[in-house]
């Protein structure tokens, strides 16, 4: 392969795209982070007509297409429907993660989908689908969705 | 409703970096050997649909970069973004619109540019999931373990896959990755997010493809033996995972259905003959199949294990070496079309496969597959 | 046989600079239920979603994927098409041959920006070539004051004939209360405001805006049940020629010419100025308002000026122009081509309100991006033959 360059100096110019963003999380989704951050309470979400609650919570029930008015609170423990581990330290994980990192796929009691998160205090080895997790909160939350540190085992 | 027919393909080799070519480059390639390919001039085109992403390109407004060496210019032309099947799906429907006869349609990519984890993180919601830090493959590792755990397959089931397609690479020009490897191979290679190991990952890869589709009353009119379009859908599936069954792909089956019934299909797995699929990971392509009926869920393994799937079996997939062999992101899904049609005319070469009247090209948008584009072409109208 | 096609209802956000209570998804959502109750359909109805924006303002990959909550996709065909300012008239032409194809009976097509969410200025300036252009080239209103230099050395206008262009759209928009900025603005308060890039002024230039729109397209068959007046398609055009920024040919919008000429010769519309009725343009900034009705030939090169001091483009005039305000008053970018073919559907329908042109049988709405792209339509109020 390396003769392709034989006789070329082939010009490469490094650039990014780096343009700030600021994501408004809308009324909906400041409702949930503001109750995870002073109240350490999970909340979400239930559709009037259907009754699914939904996690993440969102303003509009996907399958009646109308809008998600009532809240209720849910259980800070849930199971484990799927689960990824990364043993490879990819681009896209925030800096103060070190592989291997645990995501899983948490759904919470009381609440019709899952939630994606970490999942802490275990071994990947240990980590199964159906096992049961409970929600660990930061010491410092600032109201976002770090403000749960990981899910973790419960014994 | 009216037919259409593809008439032309070309496809760039596809390369780990194509250092000392732009995208316009890539395209002028591709173009010109699809329109060589179907006998045409660019004043036989009458519009022309190029597919890109701002995101893997590294710049707003991609299609800014390609238009002029697609051919598009004083023509009526568009772009979509996502992969290069729901391109050709607008091309098709352009081409049938009393407005248009013959679209030339293009796909590229260079993924050797950029960051796929970086950019493939950017498809995750920005408020509740982004911070955490997944992209493609972590992503899929969890559809894998969701989907192992429900069927009772093993990795060593998948990373047959991997053997098979880049095996049938060997016989395909235009792979990047073409490859005689074990099983043995696959489970020794490095683990990045269990259980994809390198070996069951596609590669990062540059590409260019152009398809050429023309209204019934065109088809004829030019050199090529036109493959004719039966049928074809997409659909998409919840966006959170968390609201999905990850173990399944209802949004393929859905895509599937359709097109099947559009294209008159009553039992797929003995009436399609061959089928490129996008085999990002090497487990979508057991349950990519499953999903489109050609094999009953959580048995696809077998099947391949049987060689069913192989180049010389009864349902040859990937016989080009699929995305395992070659991923340029957005341009995939066109090679995928473009690999049925050259199969359909008996125009594969190395690996061609036998007895194919019927073909099924597939492509994907967004995470672990969210959104499907099935197509059905035939050699006969 | 191809299917004719038409408008059936629209949708819009109330715009504004910025939407705090909401995230784009809901945003979306806002103007799809508008659209839907326009149209008196439900979501199950709709058979496919087009969708589209400019991807590094909100810095989403895969919008198609990720707004399903929002638009109503889910187990639906969505397919976003993306091509820079031009987006929203980009998917409304995509819109048309969808349907036009026989392939949906209905598509829903939503065009949304939240501007407020990123540097807009900087996300435009990665549309230019990174080895050439872009180390050169910053923004959008770089371009569009070559333009206007080069229309003012050719045909001897002034930036207080393109003032008199913003006087009109921000009085226009007082009538739509969907328009983000609805003061009127005066001659001299245009000419005083800062100099952005010489000789654009500040309230020579359209605003940011946080919005969406939707559309509802129905084939033949269905169109005339949903609603009385549906807004027919006539024909669509677009040109989007161009690789480097010295392709440009500026002091004229030769894309606005070529999808003209190519939409009056499918027509057979004769004499423009006479046969259309409204307006609808994607003009970012007032000397648009001047340069591109020259080249869309309603008016001769030069001539746009006067035609304009003359009132004739003014609310009651001869061809009213911008009747909503139009981009001068708000500006959600991916959105902002669809409101014009929206606002345009609503003149042919009878649903303008305030903002209401008497007896329209063709209106024009169009599309401006990239690097000086045009993408048109011709709505009719009579079927097409």
């Amino acid at each position: 392969m390396a003769d392709v360059f034989k006789g070329v100096e082939p010009m490469v110019y490094n650039s990014k795209i780096s343009v700030p963003y600021s994501w408004w999380a809308g009324d909906t989704a400041s409702k949930f982070f503001i109750s995870l951050r002073d109240d350490q309470k999970i909340i979400a979400p239930r559709c009037g007509t259907c009754g699914k609650v939904f996690m993440p919570p969102r303003k509009i029930c996907p399958a009646c297409f109308t809008e998600n008015t009532e809240w209720v609170d849910i259980s800070n423990e849930g199971t484990v429907i799927s689960y990824s581990v990364a043993r490879r330290q990819l681009e896209s994980i925030p800096v103060d993660k070190k592989t291997p990192v645990i995501w899983g796929l948490i759904k919470l009691d009381g609440a019709d989908t899952a939630l994606m998160h970490y999942l802490g205090e275990v071994k990947p080895e240990g980590v199964t689908i159906g096992m049961r997790v409970k929600a660990v909160f930061a010491d410092s939350r600032t109201g976002t969705i770090r403000d749960i540190s990981h899910f973790k085992p419960v014994k | 409703m009216d037919k259409a027919a593809i008439i032309g393909v070309g496809m760039t080799k596809i390369e780990a970096n194509k250092q000392r070519e732009t995208f316009a480059d890539m395209a002028w390639e591709a173009v010109n050997k699809a329109l060589a390919d179907a006998g045409m001039t660019i004043d036989d085109i009458d519009n022309v649909i190029t597919t890109s992403s701002d995101f893997w390109d590294g710049r707003t407004i991609s299609c800014m970069a390609v238009a002029d060496a697609s051919g598009a210019a004083d023509k009526n032309t568009s772009c979509v973004e996502g992969d290069g099947t729901f391109g050709a799906f607008y091309g098709y429907t352009r081409a049938l619109s009393g407005s248009y006869k013959t679209t030339l349609v293009t796909g590229h990519s260079k993924g050797s540019q950029c960051v796929s984890s970086l950019i493939t993180n950017s498809s995750f919601d920005p408020i509740y999931e982004r911070g955490l830090g997944m992209d493609m493959i972590t992503a899929c590792a969890m559809q894998a373990n969701a989907y192992m755990d429900r069927t009772g397959l093993k990795p060593e089931d998948m990373a047959m896959v991997s053997v098979k397609n880049h095996g049938n690479a060997l016989k395909n020009p235009v792979a990047q990755l073409p490859m005689k490897i074990s099983v043995d191979d696959v489970m020794k290679s490095e683990m990045i997010a269990d259980p994809l190991r390198k070996l069951d990952c596609s590669p990062v890869s540059d590409g260019c493809c152009a398809v050429i589709i023309a209204h019934e009353s065109v088809a004829t009119k030019f050199k090529q033996q036109p493959v004719w379009i039966r049928g074809l859908s997409f659909c998409t599936d919840h966006f959170f995972f968390g609201d999905r069954d990850l173990a399944r792909s209802k949004s393929l089956a859905e895509a599937a259905k359709n097109a099947y019934s559009m294209a008159g299909i009553k039992d797929p797995k003995k009436e399609i003959d061959v089928v490129e699929l996008y085999d990002a990971f090497t487990y979508q392509e057991l349950l990519w199949l499953e999903e489109m009926g050609l094999a009953e869920y959580g048995k696809a393994a077998d099947l391949l294990k049987a060689g069913h799937f192989n180049m010389d079996g009864p349902l040859p997939v990937n016989p080009s070496g699929g995305l395992l062999a070659g991923h340029p992101v957005i341009a995939a899904g066109l090679y995928r079309i473009a690999e049925v049609v050259m199969q359909l005319r008996g125009d594969a070469g190395a690996h061609q496969v036998k007895k194919a009247k019927t073909g099924l090209a597939h492509g994907v948008n967004g995470l672990c597959g969210q959104s499907h584009c099935v197509w059905i072409l035939d050699k006969e109208r | 046989m191809a299917k004719r096609v038409a408008i059936v209802g629209t949708g819009q956000t109330f715009h504004k600079s910025h939407r705090p209570d909401v995230n784009g998804q809901e945003l979306i959502n806002e103007a799809v239920q508008r659209a839907l109750v326009d149209a008196n359909l439900k979501m199950k109805d709709i058979s496919a979603i087009l969708i589209g924006n400019m991807d590094h303002f909100e810095g989403i990959n895969y919008v198609d994927c990720w707004s399903v909550d929002g638009s109503g996709g889910v187990m639906k065909p969505v397919i976003k098409l993306t091509t820079g300012g031009t987006t929203g008239a980009s998917l409304a032409i995509g819109g048309y041959h969808m349907v036009a194809s026989g392939m949906f009976e209905k598509v829903l097509i939503i065009g949304w920006e939240k501007n407020s969410e990123s540097d807009t200025t900087g996300a435009i300036t990665t549309a230019f070539d990174p080895i050439w252009d872009r180390q050169v080239f910053a923004g959008a209103i770089s371009g569009l004051a070559a333009e206007a230099q080069g229309y003012m050395a050719r045909f001897g206008a002034c930036d207080r004939d393109a003032a008199r262009v913003s006087v009109r759209d921000r009085k226009h928009a007082t009538n739509n209360p969907h328009a983000q900025l609805r003061k009127e603005v005066t001659l001299e308060e245009v000419l005083a405001s800062p100099m952005l890039a010489d000789p654009i002024h500040l309230l020579d230039v359209c605003p940011r805006t946080d919005g969406a729109c939707a559309v509802i397209m129905a084939n033949e068959d269905v169109a005339g049940k949903i609603c009385s007046v549906p807004d027919w398609i006539w024909a669509t055009a677009a040109r989007h020629s161009y690789t480097y920024l010295g392709d440009g040919d500026w002091g004229r919008l030769t894309s606005m010419e070529k999808c003209s000429k190519e939409i009056w010769k499918k027509t057979g519309i004769k004499e423009p100025r006479k046969e259309i009725d409204v307006i609808e343009m994607y003009q970012p900034y007032s000397f648009a308002g001047l340069i591109w009705i020259e080249d869309m030939g309603i008016v001769g090169h030069g001539e746009a000026p006067q035609y304009i001091w003359d009132g004739n483009t003014d609310m009651g005039g001869e061809l009213p122009v911008n009747p909503s305000g139009g981009v001068i008053a708000c500006n959600p970018i991916g959105a902002t081509g669809l409101i014009r073919c929206a606002e345009a559907a609503m003149q042919v329908m009878g649903k303008a309100d305030a903002r209401q042109v008497p007896d329209v049988n063709f209106a024009v709405s169009t599309g401006f991006g990239g690097c000086m792209w045009t993408d048109m339509l011709l709505h009719g109020k009579k079927k097409p033959n």
